[in-house]
């Protein structure tokens, strides 16, 4: 067992950035791993993305053809079940999207391989592999290793590292995807109705909410206070899901991303990956929050540990006309 | 009919906690229980589908974990799920995701529902795996992250979309029985009713072993597992400049870095 093998990802003819994330914290413990990086692209027309796969570190781009077009989990599973058996890899790789959760601990209950899901850091320690990932919603770092474990599927969390952007070249190979009974059927994707007005990806001063708002009969009160200082109103899922504001201001993964954001201010939001996700490269974060162990306060540039009711108050009265 | 529902009390830290003297693990007596957010989801929707078809679904609650999980279930029975059974003994202590998985697909398999529900994650740690490695065990149909459901018991198919990154969506036809994991927002789950509360009281909570389930000592807890924890520990401080003061001269700062912000 050895070398990394990575899974990429696409979607509507579009690789995901998040493959080209993989890819670097592949390399980056290479030397580690004493063995390879072999990045495996399964889908209909592999080719297609072998070139952008092709980056410096990378020894193999493997393009498995396979017979399903959209994703599948168990195509997906048989594939990376047929990649392991052929390369025995110490460590695989795949992101940690919606599609990975579809398949990655099937995999590796089905195969017993070492397991571990959302990492943000993975290392070799004296040859073992020790991933790291968030407890307790994300108020700790947790360190999990895989005893007697000679293959270990870590889902790697998206936006932590930095792609590499040199252009390598690795040999391109080809494979055939194992074939598999279709149990499911993708019929088509469905993209969420536009948002009217509202332009969270566009706005460059955001103020959002989040559950600390508490009932719904408070979200007004920060309405205004969004118009007062002159920010669009963005707020966490919970807040869209309760149908307290529309989705079309939901920040984060299955939301909004701030684009262009340059200032956010989040009220009441604890912070979860997936809220981040949308906002945590905005560089002028501020936070208020009760709690001043809430994960949000690790990645503002200020941190307020207060009331948002009091602070909302204070605010509209100081905020010049 | 029947449809299994999984459901896990959550821990959280409280706001002064203390890691375990192993390091592995925070000391229990800082930890606050719930229901995990995700199973509200997915118990309103089998209760959906439940009163949907008149009734004649047996919606069966499913938890493993020690005495102080009824707490859960007798919320979930309140709500409206008609029995629970509830799965522990020492053996499953240290167990991960995996091992969880591998009881509640004993019991499924006891069971025989005609869907499984799991929530997508549980906001404790986050795994999102066990209701997919319940499926690889029970050898049956999965989809993660399901937003819509459209589902007529004791149908061979189900349609149904699943949440994917960034406001896309995929629809999807699944054969069943299937385990689907539940996305929050599929619907508006209920609160309990006085009466529902009453009633939950008189519901029956079986409670299981292991071993009674046919598993083995190695099936389950660490030995049973994928992965161990290694080490627990708090991250260093992030970069935030904690403002300090009243909250007037809190927001006064506040004010400032809007101006500066707007080149006031
Ligand atoms: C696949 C998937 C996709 C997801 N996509 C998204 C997404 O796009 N966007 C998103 O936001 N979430 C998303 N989530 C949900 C996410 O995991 C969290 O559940 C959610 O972000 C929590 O929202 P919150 O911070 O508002 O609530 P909580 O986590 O409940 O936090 C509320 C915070 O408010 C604080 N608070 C309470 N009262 C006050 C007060 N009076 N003053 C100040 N502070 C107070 C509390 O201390 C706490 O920190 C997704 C989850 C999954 C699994
Ligand atoms: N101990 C448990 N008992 C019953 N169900 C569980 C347990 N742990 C996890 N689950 C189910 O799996 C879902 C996802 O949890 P997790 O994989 O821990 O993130 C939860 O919403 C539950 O439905």
């Amino acid at each position: 067992m050895s070398g990394i093998l990575v899974i990429a990802e696409h979607r509507m003819d579009e690789l995901r950035p998040v493959s080209l994330e993989l890819i670097a914290v592949a390399v980056g413990v290479k030397a580690q791993a004493s063995g390879p990086v072999t990045v495996a692209i399964i889908a209909n027309d592999p080719q297609k993305y072998a070139q952008a796969l092709s980056v410096q570190g990378v020894d193999e781009v493997i393009c498995v053809k396979s017979a399903v077009v959209e994703f599948d989990p168990d195509a997906y599973e048989a594939t990376v079940a047929a990649l392991i058996a052929a390369k025995n890899p110490s460590l695989v790789l795949l992101p940690h999207s919606v599609n990975s959760l579809a398949y990655a601990p099937a995999l590796a209950a089905k195969t017993g391989l070492g397991l571990a899901t959302d990492a943000f850091k993975v290392e070799f320690d004296a040859g073992a592999l020790v991933a790291t990932r968030g407890g307790y919603g994300q108020k700790l770092n947790v360190e999990v290793d895989f005893p007697g474990k000679s293959t270990v599927v870590v889902t790697f969390r998206a936006n932590v590292c930095k792609p590499i952007d040199a252009a390598g070249s690795p040999t391109v190979t080809q494979m055939d995807a194992p074939a598999t009974p279709a149990r499911g059927q993708h019929k088509k994707y469905i993209e969420a109705a536009g948002g009217g007005d509202v332009d969270i990806p566009g706005s460059e001063f955001i103020l959002s909410i989040g559950r600390g708002v508490g009932e719904e009969d408070n979200v007004e009160q920060f309405r205004e206070l969004a118009q007062t200082v002159g920010a669009e109103l963005g707020c966490s899922r919970p807040i869209a899901d309760a149908g307290w504001l529309p989705k079309s201001r939901q920040v984060g993964q299955s939301g909004k991303t701030a684009a262009n954001c340059k200032l956010y201010i989040a009220m009441g939001i604890s912070g979860s990956v997936q809220h981040m996700a949308g906002m945590k490269h905005v560089e002028n974060i501020v936070a208020v929050n009760t709690d001043p162990k809430a994960s949000i306060f690790h990645i503002a540039r200020y941190g307020i540990v207060g009331d948002i009711f009091e602070i909302g108050e204070e605010l509209r009265n100081q905020f010049p006309a | 009919m029947k449809i299994l529902v999984t459901v896990k009390q959550v821990a959280a830290v409280d706001d002064d906690f203390e890691i375990r003297t192993d390091g592995r693990d925070v000391d229990p007596d800082f930890l606050i229980h719930d229901l995990n957010e995700w199973d509200n989801f997915s118990l309103e929707e089998a209760m959906k589908i439940k009163e949907a078809a008149g009734g004649e679904v047996e919606v069966v609650v499913v938890s493993v974990g020690p005495e102080s999980v009824d707490e859960e279930l007798r919320k979930c029975l309140a709500k409206g799920a008609d029995r629970a059974i509830r799965v522990w003994d020492d053996s499953v202590e240290g167990s991960d995701p995996i091992a969880i998985a591998r009881i509640i697909a004993a019991v499924a398999k006891n069971e025989a529902p005609d869907m499984l529900f799991a929530g997508v994650q549980a906001s404790d740690h986050s795994y999102a795996a066990t209701g997919i490695a319940t499926a690889s065990f029970l050898g049956w149909p999965h989809a993660a992250v399901v937003s819509l459901l459209n589902y007529t018991p004791g149908s061979k198919m189900a349609t149904l979309q699943r949440e994917l990154e960034g406001g896309t969506y995929a629809e999807v036809e699944l054969e069943c029985p299937a385990v689907l994991t539940i996305q929050l927002g599929i619907n508006v789950p209920r609160y309990a009713s006085l009466r529902g509360i009453k009633q939950a009281a008189a519901k029956p909570i079986d409670v299981l072993t292991p071993s009674a389930l046919g598993l083995a000592a190695t099936d389950v807890g660490e030995a049973g597992s994928l992965s161990r924890v290694r080490r627990m520990y708090v991250p260093a401080k992030g970069q935030a400049e904690l403002i300090e003061g009243t909250p007037a001269e809190q927001v006064a700062r506040l004010v400032k870095i809007i101006q500066e912000f707007k080149g006031v």
